[in-house]
């Protein structure tokens, strides 16, 4: 089976989960003047449940033969390509998003620039340093002093 | 008219209002560049600058500019970057990156400017001829009309986005209106899907998916697999001109989505990424056969087409603002806040008790896009610089600022975390070759989608309104027909094929 059918069998999981939670475990809740209302929250997610059950059951089934196209990246070969860099950088980021309140935007951003770039093959630190701090200085001032949303620039501990 | 004109032409003339108009346009163009940034959070930011003018039309007439130039500048990084800041432009980057990677960069970002330019100013002409007469028509909708015509755009975007795969579009677009569904919604008090997170209860951002579908697997594919030959061409802009046979051949194609995106543009809810969207599929069906072939590929046409579009629209969208005191999108639902900050409430009378404002804004939507192009075409090879940046560094300011943009939208760092598992995902799905752009179009008419939906439901008691309004059935079968009818051609053709195989 391809991969794009697999990726329609999750689909079909997620849809039937969806319609699962739409049909049976939404209406107990409502309200009893709610009830006479033409309209239920459950009723439109219902619908979609259906016509996403349907799409992702025609995908499943192979009953629209789809040309096949030579993509950007082949996926079968996915482990000739700089897989790994890939992965680093996505983890990189989900420690980024985990770090950004405890470190302080300032800190944890050009750990962020810098790493990445790491990553990436490059070892020029002078420069890597030098582009992450100034990056980092003008994003903090315009999104702090221009759209005044605050952001913690430096660890708690140093009296950010 | 001829009076107004002139009024209009008095004070959109002064110095400060050409310095406002400039000013605006550059704003725009710089920041709508920065993908996740599109033209309502700039127009919010600008909206504490705009109010301590005190001018109301100086204040509406800076406003239009940096709206005008996000949408240009947001079509320079779809072009370059394929990361579309904006929805209105996920149509331009269909063909304007796979210009640039061939490095037709300085070409692409030309005729956007020029296909933008004429749209606008086409749009500005049609605005003042129509503003009176469309108010009018516009009237005529109600939400069963509004839900049909939403129904349809989604149904042709399905229809376009992936030709020979009707099943797999049609599944992102429902994937995306469920994705809707996660929340709050308006018309009812109580969260859904939420599964009891927290951080679900006002739903998925829109900028931390749009990022995820299209500027995250873009990184993340050049990660994969660097691309040798992007070293040797970028950075040089060559080859800016458009030769007249390419001039001749994207003429009528500005001049048609001139038109149809204003029209679209007028109706509220419609807006700029509809008019993008359906601007980009009406010219791929009537284009000729091996041009079709074209579309996706770097046709010109194809970029021609949404570019025209989206600017004709976001002047068609003034319409309702202007004349009807109903936005039309939520850009001009700011700007309506900001006007009524200052005093001014736009309705019918606007052009009658303050024809100033109302001429003025029209005349700076001309001396915008001139702006626009005066300025920003000679500054192309500079915009377009960004792509000589190594790859070293792009990459990490390209995630950098994805995520910057996902944050600042919501505030909310699990937002990012939010990014990072649907990008993995769109990735996923982009090797399976699913088309993602059904999947956010779906997302941001979900709600507007469904709200109209249970409007109308209210309104009739039930499903009736779908045969007791004629123009909400005739939408609906229109949309019904999108479906099948590529469905139905490509089995017809698949056994035609097949047919001549047997024969022989």
């Amino acid at each position: 089976m391809a991969l794009d059918r697999w990726i329609a069998l999750v689909i079909l999981c997620i849809c039937l989960a969806y319609g699962y939670a739409a049909w049976f475990t939404m209406d107990q809740g409502l309200a009893p003047f709610m009830q006479r209302n033409p309209i239920w929250p459950s009723t439109f997610p219902k619908v979609l449940s259906i016509l996403g059950i349907i799409a992702a059951g025609i995908i499943v089934l192979g009953l629209e033969k789809s040309v096949v196209k030579e993509a950007d990246i082949d996926y079968r070969r996915l482990g000739e390509y700089h897989l790994w860099q890939a992965i680093l950088l996505l983890v990189l980021m989900v420690l980024y998003a985990l770090s950004l309140r405890p470190l302080g935007f300032i800190s944890s951003n050009i750990a962020f620039l810098v790493l990445g770039a790491f990553i990436l093959g490059e070892r020029k630190w002078h420069i890597m340093l030098l582009a992450a701090v100034i990056a980092t200085a003008v994003v903090w001032y315009l999104v702090q002093q221009v759209l005044g949303i605050y952001l913690r620039p430096f660890p708690g501990f140093i009296g950010g | 008219m001829l009076e107004g004109l002139l009024i209009g032409l008095q004070t959109a003339l002064s110095f400060q209002m050409l310095a406002m108009v400039i000013g605006g346009c550059l704003i725009g163009t710089f920041i709508g560049m920065l993908p996740g940034l599109g033209p309502m959070s700039i127009i919010a930011i600008m909206i504490p600058v705009a109010i301590s003018m005190g001018d109301p039309a100086a204040a509406l007439i800076l406003l239009a500019g940096v709206y005008y130039g996000a949408i240009f500048g947001g079509s320079t990084s779809s072009i370059l970057l394929n990361a579309p800041g904006v929805a209105g432009t996920v149509a331009t980057s269909f063909d304007g990156f796979p210009m640039a990677k061939q490095g037709k960069a300085g070409k692409a970002l030309t005729i956007a400017a020029v296909a933008s330019f004429c749209g606008g100013t086409i749009g500005a002409i049609l605005l003042m001829i129509f503003a009176p007469a469309l108010s009018s028509v516009a009237l005529l909708f109600h939400s069963a009309e509004y839900f049909a015509l939403m129904v349809v755009g989604l149904s042709a975007i399905a229809a376009f986005a992936g030709t020979g795969q009707v099943a797999k579009a049609l599944l992102m677009t429902v994937l995306g209106l469920m994705m809707a569904t996660v929340g709050e919604g308006a018309l009812f008090n109580m969260p859904r899907f939420t599964m009891g997170i927290m951080d679900l209860q006002s739903g998925f951002g829109f900028i931390t998916l749009a990022m995820a579908m299209f500027a995250l697997p873009e990184a993340l594919f050049l990660v994969l697999k660097p691309r040798s030959a992007n070293a040797a061409n970028s950075g040089e802009i060559k080859d800016m001109r458009i030769t007249r046979a390419e001039a001749r051949a994207i003429a009528p194609v500005i001049g048609r989505q001139s038109i149809q995106g204003f029209f679209i543009g007028v109706l509220p809810g419609a807006g700029a990424t509809i008019a993008s969207f359906l601007g980009y599929a009406v010219e791929r069906n009537i284009a000729p056969k091996h041009e079709q072939e074209e579309f996706g590929k770097g046709s010109i046409k194809g970029l021609a087409a949404p570019e025209t579009a989206n600017n004709a629209a976001c002047t068609g969208s003034f319409v309702p603002l202007l004349t009807l005191g109903i936005p039309g999108s939520g850009t001009t639902a700011i700007l309506l806040g900001a006007l009524i900050a200052l005093n001014v409430t736009p309705g019918p009378r606007l052009m009658i008790d303050e024809p100033q404002i109302f001429w003025a804004v029209i005349m700076s939507m001309f001396i915008g896009n001139l702006v626009l192009l005066v300025l920003n075409l000679p500054l192309i090879p500079y915009i377009a610089k960004i792509l000589a940046i190594p790859r070293n560094y792009l990459i990490p300011f390209i995630l950098f600022f994805t995520l910057m943009g996902a944050y600042i939208g919501q505030n909310n760092a699990t937002e990012l975390l939010f990014l990072v598992g649907f990008g993995v995902c769109a990735t996923a799905l982009r090797f399976a070759d699913y088309p993602l752009a059904p999947l956010l179009i779906g997302f941001i008419l979900g709600g507007m989608l469904e709200d109209n939906f249970s409007r109308s439901m209210q309104l009739y008691d039930g499903i009736s309104f779908i045969w007791e309004r004629p123009m909400t059935l005739g939408l609906l079968v229109i949309a019904a027909l999108l479906i099948v009818l590529p469905t139905y051609r490509a089995q017809r053709a698949r056994m035609r094929a097949k047919g001549v195989a047997d024969g022989d």
